[in-house]
Order: structure tokens, then C-alpha cells, then sequence
């Protein structure tokens, strides 16, 4: 266990029955930190937050919160509390006895316990709120309550399992920014889990995208979205072009390689090691191709490839192309931004060049 | 355009049927506070006069409050104890993962469909070869066979209408299993918990079978109805508590059914 590390998950196997729902993951997370667990559905992100908050207990392996093993401590003895995708408000109590629900055990005095509500409802932003009953409330105020009723136990960690999931887009954005305040605020750990990669992207320190119970890349959001370690990671966020391509000279991680519609492409392998002669992808993003009627480079050909645009697809600030390129298989998804003011004629199929430069291709190994 | 969809058009012949159906359900019911309140020892058309004398007569007769306070005590007990393990069972079923719970639940709800003229002998041949005498308490743990599955049946809609997660929140939130239940489990199930209490109540308490072989010196109310139709006299006053007890049963029913109507709806809105 590193020093820092305030909840390491270390080696930790799952299973139900015959089925392996977590494979030898190792995870390290730092105090105040907004970590991310990011994955599609069954990909073992919440079996691994309830085994945090203490729901389930690893076939194999440990948990440490704060340098303590916790696979004989019950969930109620737990210094975490969690924040349910359903929310889990009681619905026999009103606000006020959700939110004060965790400080039975504190024997505080009844003046003492509203004192500390009130507090709570005016971070959440919703003070006099107290006495309604929990199905007076909406899908985002049920959100903030099941928030304060985990906080006011001022809890080591914060598991929070897809609290935005079941919000609408607009209300999702705004608690995104004021669940974001709130950790720099409290100050506590947060352990989040999501299957909304932007959700992700847009909240988290680090992430951890998981697959089949496995962690595919542990990094923090521009490192998953620029230098992804695997195809999966490359696919799962954003949008990603991939050329299959040989190696024609490696010399450590800087390669030059020829892809598939691309001609000639330098790049950096990272850490994985490629010989000559190997097959590997090329990966480019959409919005780090350049776009351009005339031959870029001053004419020079390195780094440039012709190709006609074929559907384009116009969303106000950016749009679309996908341009079909001669010895390429599917047409290459190119994003560029609407500088100029677009006239509708400009949707015709025509000529023109791509170009990219060295640092935005990523190489990484085939499937 | 009609407003009526094709599902709930209205269907004569159904409901020709259904009132049929309700007529000879309920009609021979209805013959006995009739010829309760008939001033004639003989039970026959025509009818003589209206009277109250059989259930003034009912209150002097010592016996019948006996055999009553017999029939509560019993009826309060199984009522307890087997809404008391419905409780314990329907939390098992519906929120533990356990190896043969099909199997366990088929076994738990079989007195539902055994005849409980078998459950009958097997307790009278089991309890005197234990050589246990046989008393009210007999009868009580007979009829908590035969109510536990009508409890599980009652409770378990309630346990599964409620989010698991919210027991869950309340470990989290710091409480053990049993702080959970009370604060939690208890009070979302309480309707169940009375309706079960009310519908067990009334099933031991009409329970003649299982009472007539586990029955010792003391009569439960049926027991005694049965022990007095011997006596044709007597018979005017027996129809006079017989439909008290209707009326009672119907009330304590009905009321189980109201505090435990949202049940239906509890299930449906889970998702919410």
C-alpha cells in the first residue's frame, strides 16, 4: 500500500456463483480525491462501490479506507456513506428525519440535530424544506437529500453509484458543477460510479474505466482521451479513427509506421514496445485532423492524405465530415469547428486534404 | 367517438354473471341471520314473527362466552405467532440469496393445498406419542400451520413492493440489522403486518377441522356450535352467533383488505 493511498483496493477478486464480476483489480485512491469508476453496464464498477461501502465482500483480496482492512467491518461501522442510484429515501419519513436519519448514535440533543440539518438543507440549496414528505419531492431534490443525509456524517469517503442517471440533461449539468463545488467544499473523498464517459471526463480527478471486471486504464481524463492505452479505451471515450497499420522502423516508443489510407505516419507507442515488421492500429481523433481545399504543408506530402467528403453532418458549433480516402476501408470522421459563417452549398461532395501532426496519432497494439 | 376502449367496454352477460355468481356465493350465507331473527325453533318457510329473544337468550348462556373467550385466546395467539414467523419468512424470501429457496417456499406454502384433515391426524398422532396432553395450546399450533401460509402470502407483496436499497441506506447510514428493521423494514410493512394479524386472526378463529382433533377439555367456538346442533332448541341461538360471527369476520376482512390496499401499488411503483 503506497502512503498516500487513502482506500487501496489491492488484488481484489469477485465472484457470484461460477461468475467473475471482479478480476484482480488494484485501485489507490487519494485523500479529497474525485475518483470515477467509468464502464458500460455489468462491467463490475457498482459491484466493486458496494463492496466499498461494505454490501459485498471480495472473494479474494483486501480493502483499505484510511489503513484499515475492511473485509470483517460491516457496512454500519464503515466510515463511508453512500448515495444510491435510487436514491433510497425513506419514504415513511419527511426531509428533516432522512437528512437526521444517521445521527441517532451521535445522542445529540433534538436543538442540536435541526441546527445540523438546517445546515445541511442550506448546502444542498434547499432550505424550508424540511417538513415536506419525501414524495413531495422532485428527481433532483430527492438527489440532494439522499446528498445530506449521507454528508451530515461527515464520512471519510462519499460513494456516490450513477446519482445522475436518472436526471434530465439540463439537471444533470447543473448538479455536475455543484456536486464538483460541493467535494472541493467538504473536502472528503469521492468515489464515483458512471457509465457516461463526458459525466466522467467532466467531474473526475482520475478515472478508471473498467471493462468485464477488470480496470482497462486508471489515468486522469485527458490522459484517457488523448493517450489511450488499448482499443477499448480508444472506442469508449469519444470518438476515435483507427488505420491498421505495419511497422516499418521503431527505434524505443517513436515509430514510423505505414497505415492504411494514411501513407506514412510518425508516432509514439508510450510504454507498449513494437518491433518492425508488427501490426499495430493508428488512432487519430476526428477533431485533430485539419481540414483544408489547397494542399497543407506548403506541399510537402508527410503527414497529409486526399480524400472526398462524403456525409456531412452540420451541429452549430462544430460539424461532420466523414471523408472517404483511396486505399482506406471506412471513411475517416473528421470534427472541425465553424470559424467561418457556412453557406449550404458547402455540403457537396469535393476534394480535399486532410493533415495532422506527429503528436496526435497514437499507436497502439491490435486486437 | 366513444370513450369507451375496447377493453372496458361494458358486457352485459358478464355482468349477469357476476351477480349470479355473488348471489350463490353469499344467498344460503344469508339464510342464517334470516332465520336468527325468526321467532320459531324450527328452521322453515314460512317465516313467524320478528324477534331478538335468541340473542338475548345467547347472553345468558355461560358455555358459548367460554367457548368464545376459548376461540380469542387461540385466535390471538396464532395470530401473533404466525404473523410474527410470516415476518422472518418474507424478509428471507425476498431479500437473501439462499441454495433451494424454491423448493423451501413450496414447502412452506403446502398447507395452503394439503387438506387440513391430514395436518389433523399427523399433529394428533405426533402429539400423543410425545404424550402431550391436549389443551388450547394444541389447537394454536395446529392453526399456525395452517395460517403461516396465508401471513407469507399477505406479507410478501409488502417486502417486495419496498426498494432493498433502503434497508441498505440504513445500514449505511450507521444502523445494524436490527435498529434497520425497527426504523425501517417495520414501519414500511406495518400495513401488511396488521392485515396479516387480522386475516390470521379470523381464520383460526373459524377453524373447525384441525380444532376437532387437537381439541382437549375446552371447546373453541365452532367446536361448540358443532356440539350443540345435537340440540334443536338450541339451534335459533346458535344461527343468532353465527351471525355475529359472519358480520365480525366480514368487518375484520374488510378492514385487513383497507389498511393494506396500497400494496398493489407499492409493487408498481418501485421503479420510481
Amino acid at each position: 500500500m503506497s502512503e498516500q493511498a487513502f482506500i487501496s483496493i489491492q488484488n481484489v477478486d469477485k465472484y457470484f456463483g461460477k461468475f467473475q464480476a471482479i478480476d484482480d483489480v488494484s485501485i489507490d485512491i487519494g485523500h479529497g480525491e474525485f475518483f470515477s469508476l467509468l464502464g458500460s453496464s455489468g462491467c463490475g464498477k457498482t459491484t466493486l462501490l458496494r463492496m466499498l461501502a461494505g454490501f459485498e465482500n471480495p472473494t479474494n483480496g483486501e480493502i483499505y479506507i484510511d489503513g484499515q482492512p475492511m473485509s470483517s467491518v460491516p457496512p454500519h461501522r464503515r466510515p463511508v456513506n453512500m448515495v444510491f442510484q435510487s436514491y433510497a429515501i425513506f419514504p415513511h419519513l419527511n426531509v428533516r428525519d432522512n437528512i437526521a436519519y444517521g445521527l441517532r448514535k451521535q445522542k445529540l440533543s433534538k436543538a442540536k440535530r435541526y441546527e445540523m440539518v438546517d445546515e445541511m438543507l442550506n448546502l444542498i440549496a434547499l432550505p424550508e424544506y424540511g417538513d415536506r414528505k419525501a414524495n413531495e419531492l422532485s428527481g433532483g431534490q430527492r438527489q440532494r437529500i439522499a446528498l445530506a443525509r449521507a454528508l451530515i456524517l461527515k464520512p471519510k469517503v462519499l460513494l456516490l453509484d450513477e446519482p445522475l442517471g436518472a436526471l434530465d440533461k439540463q439537471l444533470r449539468e447543473q448538479m455536475q458543477l455543484e456536486l464538483r463545488a460541493l467535494q472541493r467544499q467538504v473536502g472528503i473523498t469521492f468515489v464515483f460510479v458512471t457509465h457516461d464517459q463526458e459525466e466522467a471526463l467532466t467531474l473526475s480527478d482520475r478515472i478508471a474505466v473498467m471493462s468485464e471486471g477488470r480496470v482497462l486504464q486508471l489515468d486522469t481524463p485527458s490522459g484517457l482521451y488523448e493517450r489511450p492505452r488499448s482499443r477499448e479505451v480508444a472506442s469508449f471515450i469519444g470518438t476515435m479513427n483507427f488505420f491498421d497499420a505495419k511497422v516499418r522502423e521503431a527505434k524505443g516508443p517513436d515509430l514510423v509506421v505505414e497505415a492504411e489510407g494514411l501513407g506514412t505516419v510518425r508516432g509514439n507507442s508510450g510504454d507498449r514496445h513494437f518491433a518492425e515488421g508488427d501490426t499495430v492500429q493508428v488512432a487519430i481523433r476526428p477533431e485533430k485532423f485539419q481540414l483544408s481545399e489547397a494542399k497543407p504543408n506548403g506541399g510537402d506530402p508527410a503527414n497529409a492524405v486526399q480524400g472526398k467528403v462524403g456525409n456531412a453532418a452540420y451541429l452549430g458549433e462544430r460539424s461532420h465530415f466523414f471523408v472517404e480516402v483511396a486505399g482506406g476501408g471506412k471513411p475517416i470522421a473528421v470534427s472541425a469547428q465553424n470559424k467561418g459563417v457556412k453557406s449550404s452549398s458547402d455540403d457537396t461532395a469535393e476534394d480535399v486534404w486532410l493533415s495532422w501532426t506527429d503528436e496526435s496519432v497514437v499507436v497502439l497494439a491490435t486486437d | 367517438m366513444s370513450n369507451k376502449s375496447y377493453i372496458n367496454r361494458p358486457n352485459r352477460p358478464l355482468q349477469i354473471y357476476a351477480i349470479l355468481f355473488l348471489v350463490f356465493l353469499y344467498a344460503p350465507v344469508m339464510f342464517l341471520p334470516l332465520f336468527s331473527f325468526n321467532d320459531s325453533i324450527y328452521v322453515r318457510f314460512p317465516l313467524n314473527e320478528f324477534t331478538f329473544k335468541w340473542y338475548g337468550e345467547l347472553f345468558h348462556r355461560e358455555p358459548v362466552w367460554n367457548a368464545l373467550m376459548n376461540s380469542v385466546k387461540v385466535g390471538v395467539a396464532t395470530a401473533i405467532c404466525a404473523t410474527g414467523l410470516g415476518v422472518f419468512a418474507a424478509k428471507a424470501i425476498t431479500r437473501y440469496r439462499m441454495p433451494g429457496k424454491a423448493p423451501m417456499v413450496g414447502f412452506v406454502m403446502l398447507p395452503l393445498v394439503v387438506p387440513v384433515i391430514i395436518f389433523g391426524v399427523a399433529l394428533l398422532v405426533l402429539l400423543s406419542q410425545l404424550g402431550i396432553p391436549l389443551s388450547l395450546y394444541t389447537v394454536t399450533i395446529g392453526h399456525m400451520i395452517i395460517c403461516l401460509p396465508f401471513s407469507i402470502a399477505t406479507l410478501l407483496p409488502r417486502f417486495e413492493g419496498f426498494d432493498g436499497s433502503i434497508e441498505e441506506a440504513s445500514a449505511d447510514l450507521g444502523e445494524n440489522a436490527w435498529w434497520t428493521f425497527w426504523r425501517v423494514t417495520f414501519p414500511m410493512v406495518f400495513p401488511g403486518i396488521l392485515a396479516s394479524l387480522l386475516l390470521t386472526f379470523t381464520i383460526s378463529f373459524d377453524e373447525f377441522i384441525m380444532a376437532f382433533f387437537l381439541t382437549g377439555t375446552e371447546p373453541t367456538l365452532p367446536m361448540y356450535i358443532w356440539g350443540q346442533l345435537r340440540f334443536p332448541q338450541e339451534f335459533p341461538s346458535i344461527l343468532a352467533l353465527a351471525s355475529m360471527i359472519i358480520a365480525a369476520s366480514f368487518v375484520i376482512v374488510f378492514l385487513g383488505q383497507w389498511v393494506n390496499r396500497d400494496a398493489a401499488f407499492a409493487a408498481a411503483k418501485k421503479g420510481d
